[in-house]
């Protein structure tokens, strides 16, 4: 067992050096090695640490990958502190954080809150109903494009964009979800990519409308009313959310607002119809759920968060392009479901933190981030393959007539 | 009155014909076997039932409603709920949402719902939960309740996919090789069951091969053979078939003088 976790260590540690090969930088003048040997090292060194940890843990590692003790203990552990303490500690945290941070970190927290709503988003389609989806990000730009038009357009503004471009969404949603119904796994992963690429390229190439690569700019900010009485008269003052403090409450609401959005869902009826599909289509017609309606269902959803999320990008930039909405973002989004545990609402959290906030804090590195962007996904699916926090089905007690006494204190967590 | 009634049903699968002009009628409140050497096309006949697929020709009428070209999930909310032959649960939902699914066609609320949490929401899903606990706790699975379905024996695991299916509320419940898999003690178990759910009213259709429990339950066997019926009858009837024995135990050579 040992040496074969040994050989393993080794054949990772060789393909990460490969891997790194194009960091060492040929350039004309000098030759950088330190650079990657750094990363290889920082990468080496987790792997030694996980090897040592599956040394400790002794044999039963290796056969059981998926029943890691240490994360459930952890994950007990956790469930022993009130869910409130932790709810309100990251709740205080999310809430405080722009009155410490300075402008470029408030930046990097709203890009990650983006990220976190579309992960959730996606989650609906992928962690939920099993649909592979290649092209989600084709529903965040018609939930930017539609703001940004109708709000050029008609003046239209970012509240009342909003439903507009949710129900947009839903019906982009329903469009590609229809043709590929009954398409499974690799398929329909092939159609939703040429999807988002089509998105792509006719935002590109409709100059009349979108003003192709140009892009478009100049769309008002969301507004809050508030009340005033000067001059002795009353009317209502509208206040655009410029500054960056005041776009990161706005898009942690909707956040917050998306977590217990998709939190009913999945533990509700149809959140239960779109596991059962996900785990066995034939099995969930056969008892009776229509299959069909639910898949549909969730593209809808799931493009319906996209486009929130769409809109409040286009407002906060107050300038949309179709370079934004690039395959890579679709993969980055999908990274973020993956490896925080498919259908897992914290782990696409955590997730979306670390894979949009580390790249920026290795953003000397520039495009190699992408590189060890994908060592990391590797070693994930190799070490972790069920994510960070791995999605746990809520735990009922028997007293089913009350419906909400252990909701708080029945020690699920998610 | 027969509930489920097939009129010369056949399927074809490109040159085979896997069922050749089935006529067969389920009556209410019965147990039915349908038994049949490997390949005899069994399993077929509960497929195109629930609608996995249609019939080539033929009608299947249930109560009155032709099912031919009804989606499997409509057939199911008419009142018809299966199992199958390799079990198929939902491996990562507990037990108890397993069974949950199941209530699926008997309730309402959607995707708006869910998210406003409305007390119509709210109530359906108290109910659904008393309800697959009820059921639980009839088929003997209510310790499991919180467990993965795939961390479930065999046996039980058998029990939960028909729990599932009990779950839709069914009128007619079909059993596609129930007992395969099982030691004889479970099989014993089964027995009891299926005449428990017999006795509720339930009107059972069964396919199994494993003759102890079809002749100790059933009260019609149909025989098929290269998808025709062969015999039709009660159990005593079809052990002494002639027909039936040479299906299954092919004819006997002529010994040379």
């Amino acid at each position: 067992m040992v040496r074969q976790e040994l050989q393993k260590l080794a054949v990772y540690a060789f393909f990460l050096a490969i891997l790194l090969i194009p960091m060492l930088g040929f350039r004309s003048a000098s030759f950088e090695p330190d650079r990657a040997l750094k990363i290889w090292g920082v990468f080496v060194g987790i792997l030694i640490l996980n090897f040592i940890v599956k040394a400790v843990r002794g044999g039963r590692a290796a056969v059981e990958a998926h029943k890691e003790p240490w994360t459930e203990r952890t994950r007990e552990r956790i469930s022993r502190i009130p869910r409130l303490y932790t709810i309100g500690g990251l709740a205080l945290l999310a809430a405080v954080y722009p009155l410490m941070a300075n402008n470029y970190m408030i930046d990097v927290g709203i890009t990650c809150l983006i990220y976190v709503s579309l992960g959730l988003g996606l989650n609906i389609v992928v962690g939920l109903c099993g649909l592979l989806d290649l092209g989600y990000i084709a529903f965040y730009a018609v939930g930017a494009y539609t703001y940004s038009l109708l709000n050029l357009t008609f003046g239209v503004s970012f509240w009342a964009a909003l439903p507009m471009g949710v129900v947009l969404g839903m019906v982009c949603g329903c469009i590609i979800g229809y043709p590929t119904l009954k398409m499974r796994g690799d398929y329909l992963a092939i159609v939703t990519l040429g999807f988002g690429e089509i998105v792509r390229l006719v935002l590109n190439n409709w100059d009349s409308l979108t003003a192709g690569p140009n892009g478009l700019f100049g769309m008002k900010r969301p507004t809050l009313y508030y009340p005033s009485f000067a001059d002795g008269g009353f009317s209502w003052v509208a206040y655009y959310l410029k500054s960056l403090p005041a776009l990161y409450y706005l898009i942690l609401i909707i956040v917050v607002l998306t977590i217990v959005g998709v939190r009913r869902l999945d533990n509700s009826r149809i959140g239960r119809a779109w596991i059962a599909i996900r785990e066995d289509e034939t099995a969930a017609e056969l008892s009776g759920v229509p299959t069909t309606w639910n898949k549909l269902l969730a593209y809808a959803l799931g493009a319906a968060f996209a486009s929130v999320a769409g809109a409040f990008f286009a407002a906060k930039l107050s300038y949309t392009n179709p370079n934004f909405f690039l395959f890579m973002e679709s993969c980055i989004v999908l990274c973020i479901v993956v490896l925080g545990g498919v259908g897992s609402i914290p782990g696409i959290v955590v997730a979306g933190f670390v894979l949009i906030a580390v790249p920026e804090i290795f953003r000397g590195l520039e495009n190699y981030r992408m590189l060890a962007f994908g060592a990391i996904m590797t070693i994930m699916m190799v070490v972790k393959p069920e994510g960070l926090i791995p999605a746990s089905r809520r735990k009922r007690e028997l007293h089913a007539t009350d419906p909400h006494p252990h909701e708080e204190s029945d020690g699920r967590d998610r | 009155m027969a509930e489920l009634v097939l009129q010369n049903v056949s399927k074809r699968f490109g040159g085979l014909l896997a069922v050749n002009k089935l006529d067969l009628e389920v009556p209410a409140g019965r147990i039915l076997s349908l038994i049949g050497p490997n390949g005899a096309g069994k399993t077929t006949v509960f497929n195109m039932i629930t609608g996995v697929y249609p019939p080539s020709s033929g009608t299947i009428r249930y109560k009155g409603h032709q099912l031919n070209h009804l989606r499997s999930n409509r057939i199911i909310a008419q009142g018809i709920a299966r199992t199958f032959q390799n079990i198929r649960l939902f491996k990562s939902m507990t037990v108890l949402e397993n069974v949950q699914v199941g209530l699926h066609c008997r309730t309402k609320s959607g995707a708006v719902r869910a998210l406003l949490k409305t007390p119509f929401e709210n109530r359906e899903e108290t109910e659904i939960i008393a309800k697959s606990l009820k059921l639980l706790e009839f088929m003997g699975l209510i310790e499991h309740r919180n467990d993965y379905a795939s961390n479930l024996p065999y046996g039980e695991q058998r029990r939960l996919e028909i729990a599932r299916a009990l779950a839709t509320q069914p009128d007619i419940l079909l059993l596609d090789e129930p007992a395969a898999g099982m030691n004889p003690r479970e099989t014993a178990d089964l027995m009891d069951l299926i005449l428990k759910l017999r006795d509720t009213g339930l009107t059972i259709f069964l396919v199994e091969h494993d003759m102890k429990l079809v002749m100790g339950i059933s009260e019609i066997v149909t025989v098929l053979d290269y998808g025709q019926k062969i015999a039709e009858g009660t159990p005593r009837e079809i052990q002494q078939n002639e027909k039936v024995i040479e299906a299954y135990l092919g004819t006997a050579a002529k010994a040379p003088n």
